[in-house]
């Protein structure tokens, strides 16, 4: 691509001078030094556990929960209902959902038991049947693979979940898992789940969702719970180790919310002039407003 | 190999796309990958619906539990096609009135309009109403106050559900409105509290989390860690 | 416990075992008459519940009202038929406001199913209003697919993310928007919203960018009752105002129909106008049917474990 193309192109993407080419767009400093403390607080991370030190992370009972949740299906001779959410792989809570469903298809093929995971998208289908081939392959299970077990419904939301309740109502599965990016549906598929007696796991960071899930299904995990999933269920260090990356940046944030709303407080306190327009200048700079 | 060429290919695009936030000529780039992914996204359609006619199919021809449904579904879903793809009984536009295929299907009247307004919403509407059936079955069997938390929630749930109806002003209408000492006990100012204080604290609290998850399960991708979703396993 | 069917505590237990066992559809069935009644009720006489609005949605109210005659406004309809129920009651008041405000109004969807509801609502609200014409007054942008990648194509090139309007119209040749290259070009987006994508990312892709330097762009969102917290924490940085669930609608209604008398005292409102406080009713004994079957739920569990504890 010709320089000419790419300076047309800056112009039109709003470039603020007539004459030279903008190549940092303005106002995303903050953003960009975010971006940098990410990087390094998770791959430092990663590099710290590769070394050998342990990391302990706490319980999450949903997660310990699923080995029961397979087996108790397997007992009871009724299959295992995995729901990846209803968004596409564009989304990353769906790509999470993905990775658990490894996991829990390996144990249900450890443990001989059926897993049905229908589909709002043809994408997800596909990554699905991938996923679950590849853990039953893990478990020496091939012969037990049925692709048919894992496929599309609608991607309409409502038509989905009449399918998936109209399945749970026949099928009767013993464990629902629901692990992904839930909307409005979330509720019927969970209390369908109660109806039938299921045990139910859910995990989303929808937070307008979590509630239905806590009140409805018998573990939830929550917010980023759910993204710590796949490193819980693994024990591998590289994941671990994205884990203590994590809460890091969160300890950074806590150490700034309380430095800046002390000095906020200040600014309020003290009717300062400078220390008032220094925050006013902070918050627009974060795209506050 | 099939495997590390996907993980590169996923690599790239994300790292494309991260640049594209902070480097103003490249912008174009991020456009275009959406492009991208929408043309896949509609070409997986045709895949969804050839798997989605499959597995309809071989439901009806083993008669299994529910195939009855299967046969609208797939009634449903030949018709709609039909009805779209051929522009059933749509009136040529008015620009254009030699041409067959000119109208616009979803224009008031059209088959594929009636499908809309008569079957699609309608179903779709009540689906969803279904949610207040089962909030009210939800409430019942798990609202109970176990402990000091529970309390909490339920306590918090009775000013919020009467505090955004007429009877939570009228339970508390005797509080002066004019009082400021007094006036954020009236439950529709409780309920306010509640959603702008509270509420605003927990849900950013947990927004920030889940927006620190989200890089980091996004970084283990773009680097290529986590390749689980494309079916490595362990 | 003794089992005698005569013993009153024996009798009490039984009963309220039996109510913690009840099957869910007789409380489907209170729920149904709890919202059919009201509508009934409202259909008959009209009555309405008085609102008073809180200081989101008068904040969402006055940043239309501070349009001066003639500005911009993009309406976003991220909604589909199945929240058509909570959202269009919000997305009729917004559009009548702006058409009373004589306010130009271009209406587009990132919903797929969306796409037929704005022109049902424009039609619905302006009708055969002459002083209204399409093209010039309000214009249908229908459905664009691409999620963020729409609204972030629109913030530096709006053309290229629409090239045409809903009836096939060129962009360059819709009268209302010959002068508009980009999204900060609309004097205010409002986002009627049930979920993805919707306000969240509006404010994420659209509204943030033009608040670190240049033309912050005003914002005002509707959501329903389920989102409303989730866009709390924007409000008042990056949105000027918000309409929760049908009561945040209802609100709104309420200040638009009080200015509407007030600029035509003699005229009665027309009941499309107040479909959300019409709505309030059903929501009001919905909401204590909730309360009760919450304290019955925990009569019944305090009493089994009183029961217990006495065992």
């Amino acid at each position: 691509m010709s320089v000419a193309t790419i300076l047309l192109l800056a112009q039109e993407a709003g470039a603020e001078s007539s004459t030279a080419v903008t190549w940092f767009m303005p106002g995303k400093g903050v953003l960009v030094v975010a971006l940098v403390v990410v990087v390094v607080a998770v791959l430092g991370s990663i590099l710290w556990a590769r070394a050998g030190h342990s990391i302990v992370v706490r319980k999450i009972a949903g997660l310990d929960a699923v080995d029961e949740a397979v087996g108790r299906a397997t007992e009871m001779g009724r299959p295992i209902l995995f729901v990846p959410g209803i968004q596409d792989m564009d989304n990353i809570q769906t790509v999470a959902g993905i990775t658990i469903l490894s996991k829990v298809a390996k144990t249900a093929a450890e443990y001989d038991a059926d897993i049905e995971v229908p589909n709002t998208r043809s994408l997800v289908m596909t990554s699905a049947r991938e996923a679950v081939h590849a853990a039953y392959l893990s478990a020496g299970r091939t012969d037990s693979y049925n692709p048919d077990r894992i496929y599309y419904v609608s991607d309409e939301q409502f038509a989905f979940v009449a399918y998936t309740s109209g399945l749970m109502a026949r099928k009767r599965p013993a464990a629902c898992f629901y692990f992904g990016c839930f909307f409005a549906e979330s509720l019927i598929l969970a209390e369908n789940g109660n109806a039938i007696g299921a045990i139910q796991i859910a995990g989303t960071a929808e937070t307008t969702q979590l509630p239905f899930f806590v009140a409805s299904c018998d573990y939830t995990l929550i917010g980023e719970e759910f993204f710590a999933a796949s490193a819980y269920l693994s024990g591998e260090p590289d994941q671990l180790g994205t884990l203590l990356g994590q809460d890091m940046i969160k300890a950074v944030v806590w150490v700034m919310i309380a430095v800046v709303t002390l000095v906020a407080t200040i600014a309020a306190v003290t009717e300062s002039a400078g220390v008032t327009q220094f925050i006013t200048n902070l918050r627009v700079s974060m795209g506050g407003g | 190999m099939s495997r590390t060429v996907a993980a590169l290919v996923a690599s790239i695009a994300g790292l494309v796309m991260v640049l594209t936030a902070f480097v103003q000529p490249l912008g174009f780039l991020g456009s275009a990958v959406v492009d991208w992914f929408n043309v896949l996204a509609a070409i997986a359609f045709v895949l969804g619906g050839a798997n989605l006619l499959k597995m309809n199919l071989m439901k009806i021809s083993a008669r299994e539990a529910g195939w009855g449904y299967s046969a609208v579904t797939l009634a449903a879903f030949l018709l709609t096609l039909a009805v779209g793809i051929l522009k059933v009984g749509v009136h040529p536009d008015a620009m254009h009135p030699n041409v067959a295929f000119s109208g616009d299907k979803e224009a008031v009247g059209a088959p594929f309009w009636w499908l809309y307004e008569y079957a699609m919403s309608p179903i779709t509407s009540t689906l969803f109403a279904l949610l207040a059936f089962y909030v009210a079955s939800a409430a019942f069997r798990a609202f109970r106050a176990k402990n000091t938390a529970a309390i909490l929630l339920l306590g918090t749930a009775f000013i919020v559900l009467l505090g955004r109806v007429y009877v939570g002003v009228l339970i508390t209408s005797w509080i002066p409105a004019d009082n400021a000492w007094v006036a954020w006990l009236r439950l529709e100012n409780l309920s306010s509290i509640i959603m702008s204080v509270f509420n605003n604290a927990g849900t950013r609290a947990m927004m920030i989390g889940i927006a620190i998850g989200v890089a980091a399960t996004s970084l283990k991708i773009l680097v290529g860690l986590d390749r689980s979703y494309l079916g490595q396993g362990d | 416990m003794a089992s005698n069917p005569h013993n009153s505590n024996a009798r009490h237990g039984t009963f309220l075992s039996r109510l913690d066992s009840i099957d869910r559809r007789w409380i489907f069935l209170m729920m149904a008459l709890a919202v059919a009644g009201p509508i009934i009720w409202v259909g008959i006489t009209g009555k309405t519940f008085p609102e008073t609005p809180t200081p989101a949605v008068q904040g969402a109210f006055d940043a239309i009202e501070r349009l001066p005659e003639g500005s911009r406004v993009l309406v976003s309809f991220d909604f589909d038929p199945a929240s058509a129920g909570e959202l269009q009651p919000m997305a009729t008041a917004i559009i009548h406001h702006c058409a009373m405000r004589k306010l130009r109004i271009c209406g587009m969807t990132l919903w797929a199913p969306g796409g037929p509801l704005i022109g049902a609502t424009f039609t619905d609200v302006i009708g055969n209003d002459p002083t209204y014409v399409y093209g010039v007054n309000f214009v249908d942008l229908g459905y664009q697919s691409g999620n963020e990648g729409v609204m972030k194509q629109v913030g530096t090139d709006f053309p290229r993310a629409f090239p045409s309007d809903a009836r096939s119209t060129p962009f360059a040749q819709v009268p209302m928007l010959k002068d508009i290259h980009k999204l900060t070009d609309f004097d205010l987006l409002v986002s009627v919203s049930a979920g993805y994508p919707g306000s969240k990312e509006w404010i994420q892709y659209g509204v943030s960018p033009t608040m670190t330097g240049g033309k912050p762009l005003p914002f005002v969102a509707g959501a329903t009752g389920v989102q409303t917290p989730q866009l709390i924490p924007y409000y008042p940085g990056q949105m000027a105002g918000v309409l929760g669930a049908i009561k945040g609608a209802a609100e709104y209604e309420s200040l638009v129909n009080t200015k509407l008398r007030s600029m035509d005292s003699g005229k009665p409102i027309a009941p499309k106008f107040q479909e959300a406080q019409r709505r309030m009713a059903p929501q009001l004994v919905a909401h204590v049917l909730m309360v009760g079957l919450i304290v019955v739920g925990n009569v019944i569990y305090f009493a089994g474990r009183r029961k217990g504890a006495h065992v």
